[in-house]
């Protein structure tokens, strides 16, 4: 399941955010304190995975306290799908 | 001629409930504060400094977020008649060790007295002082005297005349803390009045929203000082909050009526790609009479995105307008018309390329669209000239020189870089462009600047850093922008010399170069290429030469060379 959500995102953040498709990206790596996404692709990876995965992501919720890694974002998601 | 501090006491005396600035915070209510609360708060920075024994002419720094204290901090200051300056918070991003670098470069040239900022944060600040320089007060926000009545007569901003410096603005980096540019009152108020005119301003019915941060030129002068000076209403908001939800704008502009933003070019494309309908329910932008384009290359393609996907919320076309404008004007050099679109002017690509010429299109030969960035202000002269100053015809490219009654005194404590802009009274912007039927067409830079979302980067600094990565060879490396059509922007690329040919060595080499340099400067970088010996292009003077290096790199990638 977790790696069902994680795939796409790992995927969408090394090719469209990063622009380096073959970065593979692990899933406790940070994120956002890290700087690797900055606050103007923030909203890119927002959209994408209301997109993906038909839930809603508020723009309060976009912060490294909310989620910095593909595990808290997965389970973000998870929570909000069931 | 008056100084701001007049202007002050005029509102406090004259318009005392008339709101001033209506402060924005995420997940809370608006504030809204009246010339009395503002000049009132302002009075308890001005007796915090004189209690602190800062004497009038002294450089104040202000280290604040979004809010009131970073309103009152700096009003305060020029009711004191100390020179403020308002330097970017430290964000969650940028590595304490480089704040406290960048801090300490801004002190050694800048020499302030006193620095403001919050409790929270005095460790951080400490941190990049140094024994022997002159900052010899850090005042905390929770250490401010009490409200009370302003004493006009005591206050010594009163006793400033019209050309002492009344604040300093850096530009961001290393390179940009070093130079201070220093305005006086005149300067100040002499683009306030031209500008104002020029916009046609009326402070009964216009309204300025922005989101744009206080230490940039645009934000500072156009969204801060005029609106306050002039008493025309400004609702702001953070530009951390409006990243995460840019529709906040549109909704501020619905809610309080605004007729005038400032945007640099990236922002029309991030609110035409990111913005959910959903967040738009209701929305009414009939009221926005100009949303001025200005701090990056203006590309109007991004005003037609911009337009294509609000017109359904009663935006106008002739909403959409153009500046060119430096913070050593004070602002704005030059506005488009208010009253139809910006000109466009659609040019020969090959003949602007190779003979720096804009003539007419030729048929079945790639063209280019200009954007016009308007007409000098009434007060501000421009000429272009060749590298001998000499002036050129119109439609020839050449630097763009500008002399007015409203440009910068000086850089501050810093003669050498003052001498080298300013030429017998003309500064050299260090921009290229051309004149077509009076208008401004900007077209590149002479200077090597990378302006990424209106933010300006100095190449040499990012370069360091790269540098000091492990596995990359000192000194080779380069950094350049590239404009990306998507996002309406430059984006960083940086290219560094390593010492292994070892694909997985030099992927985590790039993975390294990505991180440092986004911790030290927070830039994000797009394209970080990791090479090996003898990739890089040098000059024969041995300085790297960026725009070779930049047309390699645009040749390998498939992309012809953009503007």
């Amino acid at each position: 399941m977790t790696t069902e959500i994680i795939t796409p995102i790992a995927k969408f953040i090394a090719e469209k955010i990063l622009k380096q498709p073959n970065k593979i990206i692990s899933a406790d790596e940070a994120l956002l304190s890290s700087g690797l996404i900055d606050s103007f692709s923030l909203m890119d990876l927002a959209l994408f995975i209301e997109d993906t995965f038909g839930i809603r992501v508020e723009d309060t919720e976009l912060n490294a306290e909310t989620f910095d890694n593909l595990n808290q974002l997965a389970a973000l998601i998870s929570s909000r799908k069931s | 001629m008056t100084t701001l501090p007049y202007l002050l006491q005029r509102s406090y005396q004259e318009v005392p409930d008339k709101t001033s600035i209506i402060l924005q915070y995420a997940g809370q209510a608006d504030k809204p504060l009246t010339y009395r609360d503002l000049i009132r708060g302002a009075n308890r920075y001005a007796l915090t400094y004189a209690r602190e024994g800062i004497q009038p002419g002294e450089v104040v720094i202000l280290i604040l977020q979004h809010g009131e204290d970073l309103v009152y901090s700096f009003w305060g200051a020029i009711l004191h008649g100390a020179i403020p300056s308002i330097m970017p918070f430290l964000t969650e991003k940028l590595a304490p060790e480089k704040y406290h670098a960048d801090l300490a470069s801004l002190i050694s040239i800048t020499k302030p007295t006193a620095i403001v900022t919050y409790s929270e944060f005095e460790a951080e600040v400490r941190g990049a002082l140094t024994e022997g320089d002159l900052v010899k007060h850090l005042i905390l926000t929770n250490t401010i005297e009490a409200e009370a009545e302003p004493n006009f007569e005591n206050l010594q901003g009163f006793k400033s005349s019209s050309e002492d410096i009344v604040v300093l603005q850096h530009s961001s980096g290393t390179t940009g803390l070093q130079k201070g540019v220093a305005l006086s009152h005149r300067a100040v108020l002499n683009q306030l009045n031209a500008y104002s005119q020029t916009l046609r301003i009326d402070p009964a019915s216009d309204v300025i929203v922005s989101w744009l941060p206080l230490y940039h030129d645009m934000g500072f002068i156009a969204c801060f000082l005029m609106p306050v000076l002039l008493r025309i209403p400004l609702v702001n908001m953070s530009p951390f909050d409006w990243v995460r939800a840019p529709y906040k704008l549109h909704q501020a502009v619905s809610q309080y009526k605004g007729t005038l933003t400032w945007l640099p070019n990236f922002a029309y494309n991030f609110c035409a790609h990111k913005i959910r309908e959903r967040n738009l329910d209701g929305v009414d932008l009939s009221t926005w009479r100009a949303i001025i384009n200005c701090s990056e290359p203006v590309h109007i393609e991004s005003h037609e995105l911009f337009y294509e996907k609000f017109s359904a919320y009663g935006l106008k076309k002739s909403a959409l307008q153009t500046c060119y404008a430096m913070a050593e004007n004070v602002f704005a050099v030059t506005q488009s018309l208010l009253d139809g679109t910006p000109a466009v002017d659609e040019i020969d690509r090959e003949t602007f390329m190779t003979q720096r010429l804009a003539t007419p299109p030729v048929a079945d030969s790639p063209s280019m669209k200009m954007t016009s960035s308007g007409h000098p202000l009434p007060n501000v002269k421009i000429r272009i000239v060749d590298e001998s100053f000499n002036d050129l015809p119109d439609r020839t490219v050449g630097e763009i020189a500008v002399q007015s009654d409203c440009m910068l005194t000086e850089y501050f404590n810093r003669p050498d870089a003052t001498e080298a802009a300013i030429k017998n009274g003309w500064y050299l912007t260090g921009d290229y462009g051309y004149i077509s039927n009076g208008e401004l067409y900007v077209s590149g830079r002479k200077k090597d600047l990378i302006i990424v979302g209106g933010k300006n980067v100095y190449p040499q600094d990012l370069e360091s850093l790269a540098s000091e990565v492990d596995g990359v060879h000192k000194g080779r490396t380069v950094a350049f922008g590239m404009y990306d059509e998507e996002e309406g922007t430059e984006e960083v690329v940086i290219i560094a010399e390593a010492e292994t040919t070892v694909p997985s060595e030099m992927e985590a080499i790039a993975d390294a170069i990505r991180k440092h340099v986004t911790k030290s400067s927070a830039i994000a970088l797009r394209h970080v290429k990791v090479v090996d010996d003898k990739w890089i292009l040098k000059t024969s003077s041995g300085k790297t030469a960026r725009s070779a290096n930049k047309e390699k790199f645009l040749k390998e990638l498939g992309v012809d060379n953009d503007i």
